[in-house]
């Protein structure tokens, strides 16, 4: 058979956050865990957020992703992960909601470098 | 999450190995579990991790140890086209932005070119002969755009046989109906052919070939997903 394929099929939310934590910047990842209604993001979907604030990927149509990088800033520094909750029952939706009406659950989570990724 | 955890998770997808990440929701403990390997450090369900990677579908389940987030990174569904044809060039490239591996057949010399396809697998072969390498499975998408049944035909002959959750052939109405007496003398039943989508694509007044690959695209995905 003669294929010429160059197809690669790493999530780009993925790779992002292995480059950025090749590149030696602090990283945490955000994932839908389950939705409710008209969310925008299924469950799985993967935000990657770095320590400078520069993000790949969504976890909703750009409602609630600023709150989420504020989050996982948080996250990156205390080293402790967190659910967070969005939706039009939650208080935060008056400033901070999903304006479909769906609800969202989130996991925010800090990328710790492996302890042998980097035997300096 | 561990780096190591990470780099597994893009080692998997790179390699085309189903894995399912399981996330203890209250500590952020993780487990990466390979297809087939039997799930055991967070109390999981073998059930419901192999129903994850089944499906797809990322779900909640409670263990004694509180909710586990199981979280399956599968391969990509597949979409094989056959005709590396004018249509082609315009579905293949909207098809892998949308996240199906394609793969273009095409016998004829000067068709199926990396300048034509680039980033899709080509074949260069009689679809008789590839088709069983191929192996079409229930998430492989086939379309036969060549409009010649010396091509098209042997190709429909193997995704008919296949579980592929989507056969579509290019050809009006007349053209259809040729095909089914075609191959309905092969020994397809009416049902076996109405399994193929003819016209192909959903009624959006698709004049050009471009619009003709939105239409086929679109009811490709529907037949994924709905």
């Amino acid at each position: 058979m003669d294929t010429n394929s160059t197809n690669t099929n790493a999530d780009p939310v993925l790779a992002q956050a292995l480059e950025w934590l090749g590149e030696g910047r602090r990283v945490a990842l955000a994932t839908v865990t389950r939705t409710w209604g008209s969310a925008p993001r299924r469950a799985g979907s993967h935000m990657a957020i770095a320590d400078t604030g520069d993000f790949s990927g969504s976890v909703s149509g750009g409602c609630i992703e600023g709150a989420v990088i504020q989050t996982a800033l948080e996250v990156i520094d205390s080293g402790v992960p967190r659910t967070l909750e969005f939706g039009v029952t939650n208080e935060m939706a008056w400033e901070v909601g999903l304006a479909c009406g769906g609800r969202v659950h989130l996991f925010v989570e800090p990328i710790t470098p492996g302890p042998l990724a980097n035997p300096s | 999450m561990n780096a190591d955890v990470l780099r597994g998770v893009v080692a998997a997808q790179v390699a085309g190995r189903d894995v399912v990440l399981a996330t203890r929701l209250s500590d952020g403990a993780q487990e990466l579990i390979a297809a087939g390997a039997p799930a055991s450090e967070l109390g999981l369900d073998g059930d419901a991790v192999a129903t994850a990677l089944r499906t797809g579908d990322p779900r909640t389940v409670d263990t004694r140890d509180g909710a586990v987030f199981l979280r399956p990174y599968i391969r990509p569904p597949r979409l094989i086209v056959v005709g590396a044809v004018h249509i082609a060039q315009a579905l293949v490239p909207i098809a892998q932005i949308a996240g199906f591996e394609v793969t273009v057949l095409d016998p004829r010399e000067g068709f199926a070119t990396a300048d034509r396809f680039p980033g899709a697998a080509l074949v260069r072969e009689w679809p008789d002969r590839v088709m069983d390498t191929l192996r079409p499975d229930d998430r492989t998408g086939f379309v036969a755009l060549t409009h010649d049944p010396k091509i098209d035909d042997p190709a429909l002959v193997a995704a008919l046989r296949s579980g592929a959750f989507y056969i579509g052939a290019l050809g009006s109405r007349k053209t259809q109906g040729a095909r089914r007496e075609r191959l309905g003398a092969l020994g397809f039943t009416a049902s076996d052919l109405d399994r193929i989508h003819g016209p192909v694509g959903l009624p959006i007044g698709a004049r050009t070939p471009e619009e003709i690959a939105v239409a086929v695209l679109a009811q490709v995905i529907g037949a994924l997903r709905l």
